[in-house]
């Protein structure tokens, strides 16, 4: 579904990403760890297209298409997600009419009619349930004074709502306690399917007890030095990063 | 000849074929007027006023101060500019002439008229004579102009006890019959004790032609009345509007005047708030939204005179290409005016490197136990928020209109005609471009 061919890239000239390789297939769940600075931000903002970021060489592919030259929305719209490590707070622009745009451009950039208020409606209240969220909340500012984990909840909940084929969520589990990583997990594990896949972006093993990966992958100074099986994320709680530098 | 010269030497003339009583109060009102505009002429930059927008340019052109009225204008040349959702009064001005075809007025419960007919019935007499031209002077020539060449124009006169059931639409329509041509309508509104009336004021040009619309209107809200003016100002690339507005208010009484600014080559709003009682409330709010070369001035002025009295202005402004935006709020808090509750507050976005905005709040506070607060923001749009939203599906040009949307939007909350509100949001979208339901 997604493969990533030695992709360089950087920023105002200083090179962060130095050659990464990864292949993602449906249905697999794949975390990225590393530590401080290695780039796994990065490499989450250049495959769902941030224009401050410069590839210099390399590609990434979605079921076979080049992303190279498509915005942001674009690459929304053929089925990636990225979940934000700090989500923007946008006032004035409630979580319910922020969702429903997303969702009618979607919709249209895909050649679908718009979903008819009553559907969209019934939509939200299935997912938000989903996700333990007050329907209060639904009328509230996009992410304006929200929690942390309440920010980290309603990230998952328009990834319920749009459905992706690749959702990469970075950091998702920082500023989290342990009941809201729990509902976030489970909300995870529920949308998850043979046909989609999850990248997650992580500094700590705590996530992966409760999102179970097929791969790990160890990102450090801009490449991948190790890929296993979940047993590496354990063993790197244990040893730290030192060993693979 | 320059204009001034031509207004001035036309004055004779005006007064003499315009049929106008020349033994009346008015007459001396007029005369008193035009030599006042010809001591001090238009402004200039040289005016502290007026340093931000300039007038020479406009100035220029060879206005027909008369202008004949041409075109036959039918209902299906004007629907679009009217509210028809909703019942209302609607008094429509073609060319600076009354068209009572197109016009709705009454004379029921309240008098929703002409000012030309006011002005000349002896039954308006006293009414005319307490209250025209009473707030309308010393603040700028412009004005003087106006009171000099008045003729027509809105009359709405509210008696105590009444609250008009259907708003009050005002549109002055320009039809290019003439090439370059100078309007000058003047507005008299009175609303009694306890009454309640909502007014829609509008100006339009249905050409390509130059138009340069020179409007006064004067508003007087007596105890406990209740008025909510809105100003739709969205006219074309060839119009300028300068636009004077006086409110007079009396104790208890809510004035709100909403001003929405959306289209003109050059728009300036002079607008002054005067209390004359206690417990009065002012709301003034607006919103701009330019682009290409267009200007806005809005010029305001709350005069706090007597005690326990509030004011709440809020300003946004949004401009795109080469567009410039004045706001220069003035707050006047005088010695007696304790326990005044003021509050100001102007924020812009800028676009683009060429627009830009000459912020100037202005607090002059006399008395010791007030509350007093303004706060004045120009920024850019947030693109973290734009990539946020680009991520999610909303294309960059339906996610910048989103923003900016939601950045005016607590200025359309305002609104409190429903209708109105819709139509208003339906513009505010057409000028970002986008097709897109921005009822958050």
């Amino acid at each position: 579904m997604l493969e990533v061919k030695n992709l360089h890239a950087g920023i105002n000239d200083k090179e962060i990403l130095k050659g990464i390789n990864l292949n993602i297939k449906p249905g697999e769940v794949h975390a990225i760890m590393g530590p401080n600075g290695s780039g796994k931000s990065t490499l989450s903002s250049v495959i769902a297209g941030k224009e401050e970021f410069e590839v210099t060489d390399g590609s990434v592919f979605l079921n076979g298409e080049d992303l190279d030259e498509l915005a942001p929305e674009e690459r929304a719209h053929k089925g990636i997600f990225l979940s934000f490590q700090y989500p923007v707070e946008i006032p004035g622009v409630t979580v319910t009419n922020f969702i429903k745009t997303a969702i009618n451009e979607t919709r249209k950039a895909q050649g679908l009619e718009e979903l008819a208020a009553k559907d969209m409606l019934k939509l939200i209240r299935e997912k938000a349930d989903l996700l333990e969220i007050d329907r209060k909340f639904l009328s509230r500012s996009l992410n304006e004074g929200f929690s942390g984990g309440e920010k980290k909840r309603n990230e998952i909940f328009q990834m319920a709502m749009l459905e992706p084929k690749l959702a990469i969520l970075d950091e998702t589990d920082s500023g989290l306690d342990i009941d809201a990583l729990k509902i976030v997990a489970n909300g995870v594990n529920k949308l998850k399917s043979k046909d989609n896949a999850v990248v997650l972006i992580t500094h700590y093993q705590r996530l992966l007890e409760y999102i179970v990966p097929d791969y790990v992958h160890v990102l450090y100074n801009g490449k991948i030095v190790k890929s296993g099986g979940k047993e590496l994320a354990l063993e790197l709680e244990k040893k730290g990063y030192d060993w693979l530098k | 000849m320059d204009l001034k010269e031509k207004l001035v030497s036309s004055f004779l003339a005006f007064e003499n074929k315009g049929g106008l009583d020349l033994d009346s109060n008015i007459h001396e009102i007029r005369s008193k007027a035009i030599h006042n505009f010809e001591q001090k002429g238009f402004p200039t930059k040289k005016d502290e006023d007026w340093k931000y927008t300039n007038l020479k340019t406009i100035l220029k052109n060879d206005f027909n101060l008369f202008p004949e009225v041409g075109n036959a204008i039918g209902f299906k040349n004007v629907r679009e500019y009217l509210i028809n959702e909703i019942e209302s009064y609607t008094l429509i001005f073609i060319d600076g002439v009354f068209s009572s075809f197109l016009s709705d007025t009454t004379h029921e419960d309240c008098d929703v008229c002409i000012l030309s007919s006011a002005l000349t019935r002896p039954k308006y007499k006293m009414i005319v004579d307490n209250y025209f031209n009473k707030i309308a002077k010393d603040n700028n020539s412009l004005s003087e102009l106006n009171t000099a060449f008045t003729k027509e124009g809105a009359f709405i006169n509210i008696p105590r006890n009444t609250v008009v059931s259907k708003p009050i639409q005002i549109i002055n329509f320009s039809t290019g019959s003439e090439k370059e041509v100078l309007l000058q309508p003047r507005n008299l509104v009175i609303v009694g004790e306890n009454s309640h009336v909502q007014i829609i004021e509008r100006h339009q040009n249905l050409s390509k032609n130059t138009t340069l619309t020179n409007s006064v209107t004067e508003i007087f809200v007596n105890q406990r009345a209740i008025v909510d003016y809105y100003k739709i100002q969205n006219d074309t690339k060839e119009s300028s509007l300068i636009d004077s507005t006086f409110v007079s208010q009396k104790q208890q009484s809510v004035a709100t005047v909403n001003t929405y600014s959306f289209g003109g080559k050059l728009t300036r709003n002079n607008l002054e708030f005067h209390h004359e009682g206690e417990r009065i409330t002012s709301n003034l709010n607006g919103i701009s939204i330019l682009d290409d070369k267009q200007h806005v001035d809005n010029n305001t002025l709350v005069n706090h005179k007597f005690p326990n009295c509030e004011s709440h202005e809020l300003y946004k402004g949004i401009f795109a290409d080469k567009s410039t935006g004045v706001f220069n709020g003035k707050v006047l808090v005088q010695q007696a005016a304790q326990k005044t509750n003021a509050f100001q507050q102007n924020d812009n976005i800028l676009l683009d490197d060429g627009a830009s905005i000459n912020a100037k709040p202005q607090l002059e506070i006399f008395a010791d136990d007030v509350k007093c607060s303004h706060g004045c923001t120009i920024g850019q749009l947030d693109e973290r928020a734009l990539f946020y939203m680009q991520s999610r599906g909303i294309p960059k040009k339906e996610a910048k209109a989103l923003l900016l949307f939601a950045f005016g939007n607590d200025v359309v909350e305002k609104i409190k005609i429903p209708q109105l509100k819709s139509i208003i949001t339906k513009l505010i979208a057409k000028n970002l471009n986008v097709d897109l339901d921005l009822d958050l």
